[in-house]
């Protein structure tokens, strides 16, 4: 289907209604999510890692029953058992009202964090399965306002936040005039495509000044593009694989426009995981460049000594772990050996890395209007995680999670700022003209 | 058939062609299910992995068998009760030497057992451990919104598989051939209802750990 044809986008276009979901959410069906709806024994222990149902006490946001209208279809019609039920007329089906309830259920509730995914006793991964349904539930007309207004305006204008190429040409300027470097457009045959998200732009521009620098001193070539500058995916957050298949198509035509040999995602998590993984899995090819965070980037440039810093932050600095990168990625050391390069009193939180607690943002929530009062809820835990070890400023690399915690620790009066790992990095740059 | 008129022709109905119907059930079921997963497959993946998959999805498969540090801490009730009972069921059910002499029987393969009164032992705290899993899903409120019929329904046939093979090897039942009838019938009801119910996971939690140790492992995590 084309985006136009898509009802997120063109609501004119088709109808959602409830076969079109039911045909989403068997589409989404495989081997993985029979074998885990066959293994689930309720035992209840995915609640125990759920940011959403610990804040809460709710037992509706234990994390499998998010699940049910996914379980549905696969029962009744993927199983010989549900089949014969449904032929006695003793199968439960999903209804509308079913699919209108759990709307909240899978979106408003759930970060896509992936924690409940990584204790399953018999290992079910829930995340992916939240990621599944969200298809069915797009399909169906269940997704929620804010989602699909960022979805229209990322299909219409390239930005979920409808920004457009002069904004940033704006920031360019500016990052020109304080750095005294030029900042690459356009640029053909570089080592590094950089892509940003709208959200770094306007929230964290010295996130763009930082990697000026960092390439600058450390002689990476690269370039931003005009034909496409944002990789975050609002069709991977609602959860419709057309639109996000034409969002990443854009981030591939521009990187093959420029013949780059390497893609840098957006420090955003979801961006990451989107064009790293999800990315040649939604246009059905591999991709003719390789994708890395900047922090993967940093870290490649600090092993081949390329990075040179001098001093270190004196306060005592913790770090908080993008779900999308760590956990759902697998970059976990390289954060921990660049906060080495410049922190010299760095603590890590109770649990972290692959078991680190979602800020409570993620996966959407952030842009769901309605979400608020969860995602604050959620946020608790990672509130006492901080409580816990005390920093005295917190570290971070994804523009929604900084922005959750900036906005989560001034809503509680804590007084911790929340910095950029990049932006640290580039602080700590020993200047090329003066040696030491 | 009437049992208590005709004890031994109660055990030797279940022991004869009641057993031959619940292992035929139980093997074309078990069969059925898991054509019906492994049959859908998975789609090819075209990102870059950052490791492979088998190794990973086969660490998971054992890893997942005991919980991190911080699950446990959070339900450390839930976590234990439900590893002592699988310990215990497995003990009793692997390690009872004359499990092994029928599984030496049917398929021509054993193993040493253990001293019968470690595994009545054992038996007695599977009991009990299943008693609190019952009182766990009754009053804890994520449990209790989780549980269905079958929940209960399995929770009980699971139960009365070990009360009566505890009943029977301690002679609580008499006679020991309508006592040894009434374990026999059981554990035919469990296999029965295997492939229909949520005991199907003592196949399928190896192929979700797997899926999910590959998914991660693929992504550089271990799961």
């Amino acid at each position: 289907m084309s985006p136009i044809a898509n009802p997120v986008v063109n609501p004119e276009a088709t109808a959602f209604n409830l076969e079109r979901g039911l045909a989403a959410f068997r589409a989404e069906i495989d081997g993985p999510v029979a074998a885990f709806f066959s293994s689930c024994v309720h035992c209840g222990i995915c609640a125990q890692s759920c940011p959403f149902y610990l804040e809460t006490g709710d037992p509706k946001y234990t994390p499998i029953l998010k699940l049910e209208p996914l379980r549905l279809v696969w029962e009744s019609e993927f199983t010989l058992w549900g089949k014969i039920k449904g032929a006695l007329g003793l199968q439960q089906r999903v209804t509308d009202a079913m699919l209108a309830e759990w709307e909240e259920l899978i979106y408003d509730s759930c970060s896509m964090c992936g924690r409940c995914s990584m204790v399953c006793p018999v290992g079910n991964d829930i995340q992916a399965m939240v990621r599944k349904s969200r298809e069915g539930m797009v399909a169906a007309g269940h997704a929620p306002e804010g989602l699909a207004g960022a979805a229209v305006r990322a299909v219409k204008t390239g930005s979920p936040m409808g920004l457009q190429w002069k904004t940033l040409q704006v920031q360019i300027e500016h990052v020109q005039t304080s750095s005294g470097l030029t900042v690459p457009v356009d640029q053909a045959g570089v080592d590094y495509l950089v892509m940003l998200s709208s959200m770094e732009v306007i929230n964290f521009p010295e996130y763009l000044e930082a990697i000026t620098k960092i390439f600058d001193h450390a002689g990476v070539t690269w370039t931003l593009s005009t034909q496409c500058f944002e990789a975050t995916n609002a069709g991977i957050q609602i959860g419709n694989k057309d639109i996000a298949a034409l969002l990443v198509e854009r981030v591939v035509d521009a990187a093959v426009t420029l013949g780059v040999k390497n893609v840098i995602s957006p420090e955003c998590g979801h961006a990451y995981t989107a064009i790293r993984w999800e990315g040649p899995n939604l246009i059905g090819r591999r991709y003719p460049f390789r994708v890395f965070h900047i922090i993967e980037v940093m870290d490649q440039l600090r092993a081949q000594g390329r990075i040179t810093t001098a001093g270190k932050e004196l306060d005592r600095l913790s770090l908080h772990d993008p779900c999308n990168l760590a956990r759902k990625s697998g970059v976990i050391q390289q954060q921990r050996n660049l906060m080495d390069l410049v922190a010299e009193q760095f603590v890590e939180l109770p649990e972290h890395g692959r078991f680190q607690w979602c800020c409570g943002a993620g996966g959407g929530v952030s842009s769901n209007e309605r979400a608020e009062p969860l995602k604050l809820a959620a946020f608790k835990r990672k509130k006492a995680q901080i409580e816990a070890v005390e920093p005295e400023r917190m570290v971070t690399m994804c523009a929604t999670c900084r922005t959750q915690l900036e906005e989560g620790l001034e809503h509680f009066n804590m007084d911790i700022p929340v910095v950029g790992l990049t932006e640290l990095i580039a602080d700590h740059l020993v200047d090329k003209e003066e040696p030491t | 058939m009437t049992t208590i008129a005709d004890p031994m022709g109660f055990l030797l109905f279940t022991k004869g062609p009641l057993f031959n119907i619940a292992i035929a059930i139980f093997a074309l079921g078990l069969a059925a299910r898991l054509a019906e997963i492994l049959l859908l497959g998975r789609r090819p993946n075209f990102a870059e992995p950052r490791a492979g998959e088998w190794l990973p999805g086969l660490r998971t498969v054992v890893t997942r068998t005991l919980p991190d540090p911080g699950t446990f801490k959070r339900a450390p009730f839930n976590v234990l009760t439900g590893l002592i009972w699988h310990v215990g069921f497995l003990v009793a059910l692997l390690l009872f030497i004359p499990h092994i002499e029928l599984i030496k029987g049917l398929f021509g393969v054993s193993w040493p057992g253990l001293p019968n009164p470690f595994v009545d032992l054992v038996t007695a705290v599977t009991l009990v451990a299943l008693a609190a899993t019952l009182v766990h899903r009754l009053t804890h409120p994520v449990k209790k919104r989780l549980s269905t019929i079958e929940d209960y329904l399995i929770w009980a046939v699971t139960f009365l598989v070990v009360l009566t093979g505890y009943l029977a090897y301690n002679r609580l039942i008499n006679p020991y051939p309508l006592a040894l009838g009434l374990h026999i019938l059981t554990a035919e009801l469990f296999l029965i209802l295997l492939p229909f119910t949520k005991l199907t996971h003592i196949f399928t939690v190896f192929i979700a750990r797997w899926y999910n140790g590959a998914s991660f492992g693929r992504r550089g995590v271990q799961s």
